[in-house]
């Protein structure tokens, strides 16, 4: 679904990605993993288009899509959340879900002058389709209230919903479950299986939750210092060496939830 | 029947207001609408009005033109002229981010003005250009203001209602979630560019439109008329004190900024001894840069604010 080929992206003298490939295979919830600073939100706007590679390229459907407009691969059924909610802050929520779907007749300056009848009837059909978004994700009771009031794990949610007003085949979440309470959590991988059941949507998703990334995804891809370290199912992922080594600067335990819970014993 | 005294001010005072509406119902699609912050208001003001000028005056010798067209005519070439100026400007200024787009605009804003200025075989230069007329000119010395400030009246009305359309449109929504955040604009399907330029033309169109409307209730426009504080200081401060985002408050803040205006001068007149009355135009640039610093303290979202919760569509 993507691919993306020998990828590479510099900050001035810093590397954010480098020399990066993998691949998102149709029908998968793919898991991209990796410490902080390891180039998964760059590739992520690389992919989407939010940032153009200096070298490398992606495809999408075997289709060269690098370095194509955001709208563009919208279209092409691309779509994207962002990890800090990017919610429309003095837009209600179910306006902020109105704004996706593309080709609405109102959005020209001349139909919504002269073709009122038919950019209201488009705006009924519209409105309805992010009431049964918003009734999904449990935020019905919300739908008139300004994004901006939302509470975090609403947002996040709205993010989500975002995606689900397009008809899109490949969506790339970025830390869906940061900032989210074990019990939205849940509720969240739980509405991205159905998304992926009954939609068929494929995923791919940055997540520092690795009981998440477990529950979810596969396989797992694990990026460190711009590269791909290892990729493969979860339990594997779990006892690699290298993987280890770069989470925790070498010599720690066989696990990953291990190792992570006895640093953080020790530091507390 | 002459006006006279009071009744013939309040003509001036309305059709003025009328036509300083126009010119911030444009301000507003841009700032209150989009976010963009355009600080050369008074370059689109100026081509529309010496587009007008210059299309309905009768031919001369001193500028280009005149062509003597219809009065109408002349509004829409006006529009035009100062859309594409828009274009041309927006194209290269609007990738800019909002701070940047500020000073660009100002500087581009100077140049126009300059160029206007100079180009003495185009607009007859700082003599300016004269005998602009209005429509039913001859139909009485008392009726003719108030038929212009009749088409005044219908050009806010039309201008009005346009733009009200537009807010509660599709359109009018993509615009918005611009101004709240382009990334998840982006992220949502729409082209960034095409969206700003379309509002940055439109915008600057009715500017023009304004500036068309201005040439002829005058009949005579120089470079003088057009300065930053009459062509872009007052209509930001309008826009601001009226509520930005919202048209209405946008017409209100026309009318209570030029009443408050109109009031210095005055005001100033009364206080001040004779001897001063040069300083006095400073004084009372100062008063309103005073209001403008309350307004923004205790009532920042202006007499009438925005209103952001749009109701479901049934």
């Amino acid at each position: 679904m993507i691919s993306v080929e020998h990828v590479s992206k510099r900050f001035g003298g810093l590397r954010a990605v480098d020399d990066c490939s993998f691949e998102v295979r149709a029908g998968t919830i793919t898991g991209l993993i990796g410490p902080n600073g390891a180039g998964k939100t760059t590739l992520f706007n690389i992919v989407t288009g939010f940032l153009k590679p200096d070298l490398g390229r992606v495809q999408l459907d075997g289709r060269d899509v690098t370095g194509l407009a955001p709208h563009r691969l919208f279209r092409l059924g691309l779509v994207r959340t962002f990890q800090i909610p990017h919610e429309l802050s003095r837009m209600t929520a179910r306006e902020n879900l109105m704004l996706v779907p593309a080709g609405q007749a109102g959005e020209s300056v001349l139909a919504a002058w002269f073709a009122p009848r038919r950019v209201a009837g488009q705006e009924r059909a519209i409105a309805k389709r992010a009431d049964d978004v918003l009734e999904f994700l449990k935020l019905s009771h919300v739908a008139d209230e300004l994004a901006g009031n939302l509470s975090g794990g609403q947002k996040k949610l709205l993010e989500l919903g975002r995606t689900m007003m397009t008809d899109a085949k490949v969506i790339l979440l970025d830390e869906p479950g940061a900032g989210v309470n074990r019990t939205l959590l849940a509720s969240l991988a739980e509405d991205i299986k159905r998304l992926h059941r009954e939609r068929g949507y494929t995923f791919c998703i940055i997540e520092h939750d690795m009981d998440f990334v477990a529950a979810l995804c596969d396989p797992v891809i694990v990026m460190a210092e711009g590269r791909v370290l290892a990729q493969g199912k979860m339990a594997e992922i779990r006892r690699n060496e290298a993987v280890l080594e770069a989470y925790l600067g070498g010599g720690a335990g066989h696990d990953i939830e291990a190792a992570l819970k006895a640093r953080d014993n020790a530091s507390a | 029947m002459e006006l006279s005294g009071f009744p013939a001010y309040a003509v001036f005072f309305l059709t003025f207001v009328g036509i300083y509406g126009v010119l911030i119902l444009g301000l507003n699609l841009q700032w209150g609408q989009t976010g963009q912050v355009n600080f050369g208001v008074a370059a689109f003001f100026m081509v529309g009005a010496y587009t007008m000028a210059i299309m309905t005056t009768a031919p001369t010798e001193d500028h280009l033109g005149g062509f003597g067209l219809p009065f109408v005519v002349g509004l829409i070439i006006a529009m035009v002229m100062s859309g594409a100026l828009a274009f041309l400007i927006g194209l290269i200024t609007l990738r800019l981010r909002a701070d940047y787009l500020a000073i660009a605009t100002i500087g581009i804003a100077e140049i126009v003005r300059q160029f206007l200025k100079n180009e003495d075989w185009l607009t007859n230069g700082v003599r300016g250009i004269t005998a602009i007329t209005k429509p039913f000119e001859g139909a009485g010395a008392g009726a003719e203001p108030l038929i212009y400030l009749c088409i005044v009246i219908a050009a806010v009305a039309l201008v009005f209602f346009a733009l009200e359309r537009l807010r509660r449109a599709p359109f009018g929504r993509v615009l918005r979630a611009l101004r709240e955040n382009e990334d998840t604009a982006r992220a949502s399907g729409k082209s960034i560019v095409n969206f700003q330029l379309q509002s940055f033309v439109l915008g600057s169109a009715i500017m023009g439109l304004a500036g068309g409307l201005y040439a002829p209730f005058f009949s005579f426009i120089s470079p003088e008329a057009f300065t930053n504080l009459f062509a872009t200081f007052l209509p930001w401060v309008m826009l601001i004190a009226g509520g930005s985002g919202n048209n209405y408050g946008a017409l209100l803040g026309a009318v209570v900024i030029w009443l408050v205006w109109s009031l210095t001068e005055w005001l100033i007149n009364q206080v001040i001894p004779a001897s001063m009355v040069t300083q006095a135009g400073a004084l009372r640039l100062l008063l309103i840069g005073v209001l403008l610093q309350v307004i923004l303290l205790f009532r920042p979202q202006g007499l009438i604010p925005e209103r952001f919760r749009f109701k479901r569509p049934h």
